[in-house]
């Protein structure tokens, strides 16, 4: 992997939130096509390193370099826009479905005729192609973040960022999305982080697992290397529940 | 009683007959509301979008003061227009004291605090992560600030009934920077208090119907477009 060039590299991200410091990464890469999953307990610093991978919250120190250029700090709209984000909570705007996943391609400038195209094709993607013109407050939790997920996916990112994206549905409302989204984002080749402290997320989905704790990195590697040797409480936790799916 | 039902016999006479100093003074009190109100909502709303969303020293003070502004009296208001409006005034030379441009002043500068205070509130109502959300699908600043005020379109027609209500029915400043002139600064508000003042209370409450029902209509229009939004 490490023969690769990196997708993004992140050197000396330090963030501070309330006047503390949160996250303090040396050293961070994702790879093409490479599924990441961040894992840790609450307070960990999974959202701080999301926001701060995604340019939107301006850290302490750091540099962010994207295919090899870095970016800058004060202008980060040429990135943001190879990039997409998604949510714990849907954040659905106030419209049909087609317009909340249209509303990236509209941001870009995309084409009218183009824009309805897209986003249609990542409704299949996700199997809600017939949710089109329904309200989006309509929608149940599950539905919703399909929606959330396909509006990210409508805009063909580079680089997509899941923070903890299926925490609000039930078990198997995620297990069916989780193993969608895998179907999905391994067919399409999109590269992916996403913040869990879900095994179904981490397992169904991802080749690397990153041991987030207070901040910073505690362990790395593929999801059996580090159930082998869990680092700390929390990551035996994860093999105590009992994951089947390696 | 028999005072009520004859105000509203002249009421209806009056508009019925269209009166044509009825209908100029109605049509005056809502071009110079409406006016106002546009004013209110140019400012107001970028105003009340950057209170929301943008952090800097001071930022809480303006806030309050913001606020307080919203119930701000239109006699104080009067007041201070005049000022700045009089001849030695640091803007007399515009000229325009007493004249319909010195009363759409007034009632901006009333109207503008309310629709920038609801402005602020319907913005920060709005979920925490929405900002960002919106700026990870690759919204720029500009783009972002529309979006998120046009999230909070259903409370921000509440801002434009608000700043709209505050205006029409407001009579203080009006009478003190447009000084009720016959033909050119008479208003509704302030023409039913010359008859009340005449005791002409048939006229006075003919014309209070007439700004109620002003005030209805206008409010009316857009209590439809909001609920047509309502997300049900």
């Amino acid at each position: 992997m490490s023969q690769t060039a990196s997708l993004l590299q992140v050197e000396g991200l330090r963030i501070k939130r309330g006047g503390a410091l949160v996250l303090d990464i040396p050293c961070f890469s994702i790879f093409p096509d490479e599924k990441v999953a961040v894992i840790g307990p609450n307070g960990a610093g999974k959202t701080s390193l999301m926001l701060g991978i995604a340019g939107l919250i301006r850290p302490e120190a750091g540099t962010i370099k994207f295919r090899g250029e870095p970016v800058k700090g004060g202008d980060t709209i040429d990135f943001r826009r190879r990039i997409a984000m998604v949510f714990q909570e849907p954040l659905l705007f106030d419209t049909t479905v087609l317009n909340n996943v249209a509303e990236g391609l509209c941001i870009r400038k995309v084409a009218r005729q183009e824009i309805r195209q897209r986003a249609m094709e990542s409704l299949e993607m996700f199997g809600i192609a017939d949710l089109a013109e329904r309200s989006a407050h309509k929608l149940s939790g599950g539905e919703a973040q399909r929606v959330s997920l396909a509006r990210a996916f409508a805009v063909k990112p580079e680089l997509i960022l899941m923070d903890e994206p299926f925490s609000s549905l039930d078990l198997p409302t995620r297990i069916t999305l989780a193993e969608d989204l895998g179907r999905i984002l391994h067919a399409s080749g999109t590269a992916a982080v996403i913040a869990t402290h879900d095994r179904i997320e981490a397992f169904r989905i991802v080749e690397r697992l990153v041991v987030l704790d207070k901040g910073s990195i505690v362990q790395q590697g593929t999801p059996q290397q580090v159930i082998a040797e869990p680092v700390n409480s929390f990551v035996a936790a994860f093999r105590r529940t009992g994951y089947s799916g390696m | 009683m028999e005072l009520i039902v004859e105000g509203i016999l002249t009421a209806l006479k009056l508009i019925v007959s269209l009166d044509s100093e009825v209908v100029a003074i109605t049509l005056l009190s809502l071009k110079i509301s409406c006016s106002a109100t546009l004013i209110s909502l140019l400012i107001g709303i970028p105003a009340g979008s950057l209170l929301a969303l943008a952090e800097f020293p001071g930022r809480r003070l303006i806030i309050s003061l913001v606020n307080t502004g919203m119930g701000l009296p239109p006699v104080v208001v009067g007041l201070f227009v005049t000022i700045f409006l009089w001849r030695n005034g640091p803007l007399g030379f515009l000229e325009i004291l007493y004249t319909p441009l010195a009363m759409i002043a007034a009632q901006a500068v009333i109207a503008t605090p309310i629709v920038t205070g609801i402005t602020n509130a319907a913005i920060q109502s709005l979920p925490a992560n929405l900002k960002l959300q919106v700026l990870a699908l690759g919204a720029t600043r500009c783009q972002m600030v529309w979006i998120l005020v046009r999230e909070a379109r259903l409370p921000l027609l509440a801002a434009v009934m608000a700043g709209f209500g505050g205006v029409i029915s407001e009579v203080g400043a009006s009478i003190m920077v447009g000084g009720n002139i016959k033909g050119q600064t008479r208003v509704l508000t302030t023409a039913t208090v010359m008859e009340t003042g005449k005791g002409n209370f048939d006229v006075a409450i003919a014309l209070s119907i007439l700004l109620l029902l002003l005030a209805f209509g206008v409010n009316y229009a857009l209590t439809v477009i909001q609920q047509r939004e309502r997300p049900r």
